[in-house]
């Protein structure tokens, strides 16, 4: 300490969800795979407007135009900037809808799983006792198994599918979430703001899913972040499997695995571009899952 | 301790039970057992005698009995395509997974704690970051794409090994094996990698947290002290203490290890029972599906157990929380 006091700067009002954006904004890297995030899933939402061609509308095809290497230009003129797949499909376009299922499937997946998993953790951690003992035995031996093997054998049973995926996903995902929310929730119900809520004879319903639940969403928003990059892998490795999303309707793990054919003949783009953009997807979401997670991280908190 | 054994023991049978039991309901309940576990191709006798061997014309609770006295026979029916016992056709593709898995484990263990140390050893250091770095890419990217990255490069672009299959095996005790020639070796070389890669990732974050934490330790700095040489505080006092947990984790991920075989298997066309199950699957033949999920939960199971008695025989405080409880 030095003799003269520094002089007290009144701390700037900002609410915690702006201090929570500025020190997000802190890491670059972290800021740079948000924007990659934000202009991924900006690109799917609006695949049919951006793309070259609608890659599953046969009359825009041209089969003379088959396995074409990158930056090669069509007969009709048009340059396929990442080439061209057997069918002659311009890969750009194929990859930009193949990203848009991915996504949806992923999105969709988490956001029921996120649903389901968020009401059985504060239902255990509430109300405690039977109900979670039951809640939780189910959670462990759940998350005994790796997942990739949970959604195989459930795809095995129940077929291929896109809404069957989606079921496979959210039965494998619950589980995180409902660990991550009981945990914050046990110590939250402790507090007094609890008690007078229930002291105010306001229902369990309301106690838990207005008080309880917004007083737990900082880890879970940082799980959920994390998952939906698990999500989207999982999801290619099924389709990859062949157990995942139909041909009809290809997302970028099944673009790989049609490629995967071409691969060793040295035709490496039909693989490879689709694996680059599930790659950057992945790890642009897990730069901003790492970020979220010291931001969001009371005890790593300056 | 006998207590301790028998109620983990319990605790096992009732797992093992509970997923029986859910097999039985998505088969038998759920499903139509006709339909599943008879050959579609059957004639109409052979369906029959199935039925009634399988007690399907039976009440349901009846059903159950016959069901899981079979299950404890090792009988899960006849695979429709190879028109072989179900268990019989995934057990003999057990030892080419289990050898997979095996060799992939030693790799992540003899490449992973090595760079974890020198990541731990130069946490702000170019290696040590690159590292770092390589650990959270072999963590996030999907390990069927790696894999295609690897034939792409290692078998496609410089053509050093074989890009799928299982090449020759040699016998031994019995079992056909592929790492005791040069050519097996280079067929098992890529599938090891790609299988060893995610547990890789992770033995080197934990060899890396646990160099950091050790290092801070006074019997460290007492090493260094003494006027020990750098290499051998690292090489004994450090990694002496580092591979307790990496050994520990070790031993579950095993099962975790066959289970991701199926991706791998599945990319590299090496004939396990990961492959078996997804050829199975495309295949409809749900005997198999059914004895390979009993059989990879008895894995599970069993894995678990002997980690958690291993435990409580190693770790003297796991067993005094328990003397506590009683």
């Amino acid at each position: 300490m030095t003799g003269t006091p520094q002089p007290a700067t009144a701390p700037k009002a900002i609410s915690p969800m702006r201090a929570a954006m500025l020190d997000f904004a802190a890491s670059r890297l972290a800021l740079g795979g948000l924007v990659l995030v934000v202009l991924i899933a900006l690109a799917a939402i609006f695949a049919p407007w951006i793309t070259p061609q609608n890659p599953y509308d046969l009359a825009q095809l041209d089969i003379m135009d088959n396995n074409l290497p990158p930056g090669s230009e069509s007969w009709g003129g048009m340059t396929y900037w990442l080439g061209t797949d057997n069918q002659g499909r311009d890969m750009l376009s194929a990859i930009v809808y193949g990203l848009r299922m991915s996504l949806i499937v992923a999105g969709t997946a988490t956001l029921c799983a996120l649903g389901i998993g968020m009401a059985a953790g504060i239902v255990a951690a509430y109300f405690g006792g039977r109900a979670d003992t039951l809640i939780m035995r189910v959670v462990d031996l759940q998350l005994s198994f790796p997942a990739i093997l949970v959604a195989l054998i459930l795809l095995a049973i129940l077929g291929k599918g896109v809404d069957k995926v989606i079921i496979a996903l959210v039965i494998v995902q619950w589980a995180y979430y409902a660990r991550t929310v009981r945990g914050s929730a046990l110590v939250e119900r402790q507090r007094d703001y609890i008690a007078a809520a229930q002291g105010l004879g306001l229902s369990h319903a309301r106690v838990m899913f207005r008080h309880l639940l917004p007083n737990c969403l900082p880890p879970l928003i940082v799980v959920a972040t994390v998952q939906i990059a698990q999500a989207i892998a999982l999801e290619a490795t099924l389709s990859f499997l062949g157990v995942g999303v139909p041909v009809t309707e290809p997302s970028l793990g099944l673009l790989i695995a049609n490629g995967y054919s071409y691969l060793l003949s040295g035709n490496y783009w039909i693989s490879v571009y689709p694996g680059v953009a599930l790659l950057i997807t992945i790890v642009a979401i897990n730069l901003v899952g790492d970020q979220l997670r010291d931001v969001l991280n009371p005890r790593l908190r300056r | 301790m006998v207590a301790y054994f028998l109620r983990r023991l319990g605790q096992s049978a009732v797992a093992v039970f509970v997923m029986a039991v859910l097999v039985f309901v998505g088969v038998y309940a759920i499903g139509n057992p006709v339909d599943i576990l008879i050959n579609p191709e059957a004639t109409e006798r052979e369906r029959l005698a199935a039925m009634a061997r399988m007690g399907l014309d039976r009440p349901l609770w009846e059903q159950f009995l016959v069901y899981f006295g079979n299950l404890l026979r090792g009988d899960f029916g006849t695979s429709f395509v190879y028109g072989d016992s179900a268990l019989a056709v995934i057990l003999q593709r057990l030892p080419a997974t289990l050898e997979l898995a095996f060799v992939a484990l030693l790799l992540a263990v003899l490449l992973g704690v090595p760079l974890g140390v020198i990541a731990g050893l130069y946490p702000d250091g170019l290696l040590g970051r690159s590292i770092m770095a390589g650990s959270i890419l072999g963590f996030s990217l999907p390990n069927f794409w790696q894999g295609l990255m690897l034939i792409l490069i290692f078998a496609v672009f410089l053509g050093w090994v074989p890009a799928g299959g299982r090449g020759p095996t040699t016998e031994l005790f019995g079992l056909r094996v592929s790492f005791l020639s040069w050519e097996g070796l280079r067929h098992m070389i890529l599938p090891a990698i790609n299988l060893a890669l995610f547990k890789m990732a992770l033995v080197i974050r934990l060899a890396r947290a646990g160099t950091r934490e050790v290092i801070t330790q006074d019997y460290i700095k007492f090493a260094r002290a003494k006027g020990l040489s750098r290499r051998r505080v690292v090489l004994v006092h450090v990694l002496k203490n580092i591979m307790i947990p990496v050994v520990t984790i070790l031993g579950l991920e095993l099962g975790s290890m066959i289970a991701f075989a199926v991706v791998t298997e599945t990319v590299f066309a090496w004939p396990g029972m990961g492959k078996l199950l997804i050829d199975s699957i495309n295949r409809l033949d749900r005997p198999v599906i059914v004895a390979y999920l009993m059989l990879i939960v008895f894995i599970f199971v069993l894995i678990n157990l002997v980690v958690d008695i291993l435990y409580s025989v190693l770790d003297p405080r796991v067993r005094l929380a328990q003397r506590g409880a009683q």
